[in-house]
């Protein structure tokens, strides 16, 4: 009989004669904990070699085991457990519940409830719910979709806006909101209860229609009810801090937190610098727009060596305040003076905006129907159904066929029979209340058993033909809001080195005709446009005629020489892009000598 | 009677239009009318026309182009059988329009003459055909170290099926086998080394040798398919190699090709290398259910075959020619090429696109393109 190759987190370490034998027994052993509950085994089914992996970072999950058929988890067990009398440690050290790796899964037969149990199982499922993440779990009736559709949906409850930490209002966290009224979803998952979602809700229960409304819905938009709105749908207040530190410089100097004065290099205006009390710090419930001053800060001089004996200290600080940057404003939520490690004053100032939801705004349903805002209808011209319901979002029918996402529908069934019962409805993912319960209870309830109802135009009071489709969803609000996106640029800062437009949003950037929108130009022959379209860097420069390098024209003399030839050589000026020039300065550095020939263009 | 109506649009029209609509205007329509669909047909030629200064060039590129990101996405590479698979879709596109000397799977198509055309014989001519190396009918090469002889062991029963003997085998290894005693021993050919010192590595050499011995048929087919093609039986091979092909006699040297765009290019000119490009890229789109017009292939192939010879879409290809340095420093690698170019002293007119791009001038296409020549007065 051969050997079999035991290696221990990947290390040959020896052999032995039964390997059936030796993982069994070490599966026992860990069992009665005389092996840690860390250390996973795996025999491979071919080679008949054994791993054992103990390292850190591999996923594990918790099943429980099974001998003979029967469960060890034992009903007994299960009432202690919620007397409280056995916790989940127990139950590990006990050998009832075990953490397995990807590799010893593979030599394990799991059951996906009680009732499969068969004499090869090894392990139990429990909870089917445990196969699922922590976000994937929120995602109500989650079998009824495909898996991608599931992912998305998880995805986008990370990015919801929600009531994230109890202790925000002292907090500095960048880039965060808080939702106003956050409600607990009325279709919950088991998930909800055990982690008391309750407590940080991260969306709101509104009334979905699934129909079209001219058009502004299309492509994923959803339609928002502006009566909604103004109850406080979707609201959130945007916190954005800035900081600002004293940092302390080579030779003594040091920045200082003040008022700048008048003289210091950079000085704004006095009317940027208003807010700021005396201690060079703006106060709070301060209304502040872009370009507003929020720390007033100084610094001293780059060089050490302009400071030379002759010039006045002071005139050479530099100023460095933090101010709001293009496009943001709000209110002075909060400020903080403090210091740091270093023992350099601290400070931190809190901006506050408050976000009613606009057009452009992203939102989400849980099922990873995700979509941005296209319209926000008056309450009066919403469409209302024969009992006098209006929907607060105007869902696309469009986005359903393609994704197949059921659960969206169910939930939406869900949604109501809870809003109209006054219950939460359990639609935890494979252990929900079944769709044909809620639609039976739907009718007790007098409503339509498939969900529709009768729908009339806001606008003109005229029944549509069809039946409507509506019910109560849990919607969330995701953390990308078009005030911080939103970018257009007509004139603006360039760039240093090549003249031309800055890019992205920060630096108020321009948009970038590239090289494939270029060509449709030419190959529309529109020439001239695209000559115009690319002069943001043009320039004129003076062309040595004799030489063909650049020039120097001296305004003061009123003389021109080139650097090569003869004094008072001809100049001619010509038109390109600068660009090209630091192109041509580029070959100069590589020893080449790029001379221009001129001639004349008519 | 329209006949003369028809001789007058002759350097209107261009003859395959012409003809057409004469085949499709019935015989009895007025005079009047005909002239009335022939004007029409003049202006609609006419638009159809590229404009004096349009940038045909780019409209063929992003009209290739276009096409091509979706190819990538949604296709199989290969096509056919276990042993006769011939590249296709976007690797193929890519291996034509680099202007590869070695591609991946060649094949040739080779149209049959009349007798055999009708299937007579096809078996045996294909099997002709295919290039036998001593290695297919050798079952096992052994070296004998202690008598420094090399055993060629061979398969008899292979052997028998495809024609050899001993002796045609041994004519083969001739000009191989100088320095070795012959000698075949039922299945087996022994050589004998004659230099009693010949080192093992030469002996080892010469084993290897060998091993691609070519015995029969043409060189480098490695595989063939008769197959029927419309109402004649042709030969699909893998491996090409078209010299050798139309010399042999069964074969239609007029119809017979390969998908080797440079083997055409030496075999039968520059001109049938053009047209095969053509083929080979338009049948790849089609294949794909794209609709590209072949126009634009048209373009790419002549720009490919403009200097006489196949030269690839790369930096070492078409652009290399291009006789802008700003132009050939924009595409890849610019140091390099501006390097070279300063070394001799290049002039760069600025007569294309590229360079006029680079130093915002307008670009000499479309509106661009023309001049104004005006006399001024002088007063």
């Amino acid at each position: 009989m051969t050997m079999s190759e035991v290696y221990i987190n990947n290390k040959l370490s020896g052999e032995i004669d039964n390997p059936q034998e030796f993982v069994q027994q070490f599966r026992e052993e860990r069992r009665r904990s005389a092996i840690s509950h860390n250390a996973n085994i795996f025999l491979h089914a071919i080679t008949q070699d054994v791993y054992i992996e103990t390292m850190k970072g591999r996923a594990r999950r918790p099943l429980i085991v099974v001998r003979d058929g029967r469960s060890m988890l034992t009903s007994d067990q299960v009432s202690k457990l919620e007397r409280k009398e056995l916790i989940w440690n127990d139950l590990i050290s006990k050998g009832i519940v075990e953490y397995l790796d990807a590799a010893e899964e593979e030599n394990s037969l799991v059951a996906f409830t009680e009732d499969d149990l068969t004499p090869e199982h090894t392990h139990l499922e429990i909870s089917p719910l445990g196969m699922l993440g922590l976000c994937a779990a929120l995602v109500p009736y989650g079998n009824f979709n495909q898996s991608t559709r599931l992912n998305a949906g998880a995805k986008n409850q990370k990015q919801a806006v929600g009531f994230y930490a109890a202790n925000f209002s002292v907090r500095m966290d960048m880039d965060v909101s808080i939702m106003h009224y956050p409600q607990m979803p009325l279709v919950q998952t088991l998930m909800h209860d055990i982690w008391d979602y309750g407590k940080h809700a991260a969306g709101q229960n509104v009334i979905v229609a699934i129909m079209s409304y001219k058009g502004y819905n299309m492509e994923d938009a959803i339609i928002i009810n502006r009566g909604s709105l103004d109850k406080g749908l979707g609201r959130s207040t945007y916190f954005r801090p800035s900081t600002a530190e004293e940092l302390r410089y080579a030779g003594g100097l040091v920045d200082e937190v003040s008022i700048p004065d008048k003289d210091v290099k950079g000085f704004k205006s006095d009317k940027d610098y208003r807010f700021l009390e005396d201690d060079g710090i703006i106060f709070p419930e301060a209304k502040v727009t872009e370009g507003d001053v929020i720390i007033g800060k100084t610094s001293p001089p780059r060089f050490l060596s302009s400071l030379d004996e002759y010039s006045i200290a002071s005139s050479t600080r530099r100023e460095s305040s933090s101010s709001l940057s293009h496009g943001e404003e709000g209110i002075i939520d909060f400020v903080l003076v403090t210091e740091n490690e270093e023992g350099n004053k601290l400070v931190q100032v809190r901006v506050r905006d408050s976000r009613t939801p606009e057009i452009g705004d992203k939102f989400t349903s849980r099922h990873g129907q995700k979509g941005v805002v296209g319209l926000i209808v008056p309450p009066e011209d919403m469409p209302f159904s024969s009992v006098g319901t209006v929907p607060d979002v105007i869902f696309s029918p469009h986005g359903i066929p393609s994704r197949m996402t059921i659960s969206h529908l169910i939930e939406m069934l869900g949604g109501k029979v809870g809003a109209l019962s006054g219950r939460f409805i359990n639609g935890t993912t494979f252990d929900a209340e079944p769709e044909e319960a809620l639609r039976k209870e739907l009718l007790s309830l007098g409503f339509r058993e498939n969900g529709t109802e009768v729908f009339y135009h806001g606008e003109t009071g005229e029944r549509f033909p069809a039946k409507i489709y509506v019910g109560n969803m849990f919607y969330l609000k995701l953390k990308h809001m078009v005030a911080n996106k939103m970018h257009s640029r007509a004139r603006g800062p360039i760039q240093l080195l090549t003249r031309q437009p800055t890019e992205g949003r920060a630096k108020e950037g321009g948009l970038r005709l590239g090289e494939m929108e270029k060509d449709t130009f030419v190959a529309h022959g529109a020439s001239l446009l695209l000559k115009e379209r690319f002069d943001s860097d043009k320039s004129i420069l003076p062309i040595s005629e004799e030489s063909g390098v650049i020039a120097i024209v001296d305004e003061y003399k009123k003389k021109s020489y080139c650097p090569l030839s003869s004094e008072n050589a001809v100049i001619s000026y010509v038109e390109m892009s600068y660009a090209f020039k630091l192109l041509l300065d580029e070959f100069k550095s590589l020893g080449i000598y790029p001379k221009l020939i001129l001639e004349s263009k008519y | 009677m329209t006949d003369e109506l028809f001789a007058e649009y002759e350097d209107k029209l261009p003859k395959k239009v012409l003809g057409e609509l004469k085949e499709n205007i019935p015989a009895k329509t007025a005079k009047g009318k005909v002239r009335e669909i022939m004007d029409t047909a003049v202006k609609e030629y006419k638009e159809s026309m590229a404009d004096p200064g349009e940038c045909i060039g780019n409209v063929s590129a992003e009209s290739i182009g276009e096409p091509g990101t979706q190819m990538t996405l949604n296709t199989f590479h290969f096509a056919g059988v276990a042993e006769m698979n011939v590249t296709v879709g976007l690797p193929r596109i890519i291996e034509i329009l680099d202007g590869r000397k070695d591609i991946k799977t060649p094949s040739m198509e080779i149209y049959l003459k009349k007798p055999y055309s009708q299937g007579k014989d096809i078996k045996e001519l294909a099997y002709s055909i295919k290039e036998t190396l001593l290695n297919d009918i050798a079952l096992e090469f052994q070296i004998n170290i202690v008598d420094l002889s090399i055993t060629i062991k061979l398969d008899r029963e292979l052997m028998r099926r495809s024609g050899f003997t001993s002796a045609t085998i041994l004519n083969g290894l001739k000009r191989h086998t100088k320095s070795y005693n012959v000698k075949a021993e039922g299945d087996e050919i022994i050589l004998k080394s004659r230099s009693k010192e010949a080192a093992l590595n030469s002996l080892y050499k010469d084993k290897e040798k060998m091993k691609e011995v070519h015995l029969k048929g043409v060189k480098g087919v490695k595989q063939v398919l008769p197959v029927k093609r419309g109402d004649e039986y042709i030969i699909v091979t893998a491996g090409s190699n078209l010299l050798d092909t139309l010399n042999l006699e069964e074969v239609d040297p007029t119809k017979t090709t390969t998908n080797n765009i440079h083997e055409i290019a030496d075999v039968l000119g520059i001109e049938a290398a053009r047209q095969a490009i053509i083929n080979e890229v338009f049948g790849v789109i089609e294949n794909q259910g794209l609709n590209v017009d072949i126009r634009h292939i048209m373009l790419v192939s002549d720009t490919m075959c403009t200097t006489g010879g196949v030269k690839g879409i790369t930096r070492y290809g078409v652009v290399s020619e291009k006789s802008s340095v700003l132009a050939r420093a924009s595409f890849e690698t610019p140091i390099k090429h501006v390097i070279s170019a300063a070394l001799v002293g290049e002039v760069d007119y600025l007569t294309s696109v590229v360079e006029n791009v680079m130093i915002n001038q307008p670009v000499p296409v479309g509106t661009g393109l023309p001049g104004l020549v005006t006399k001024v007065k002088v007063k």
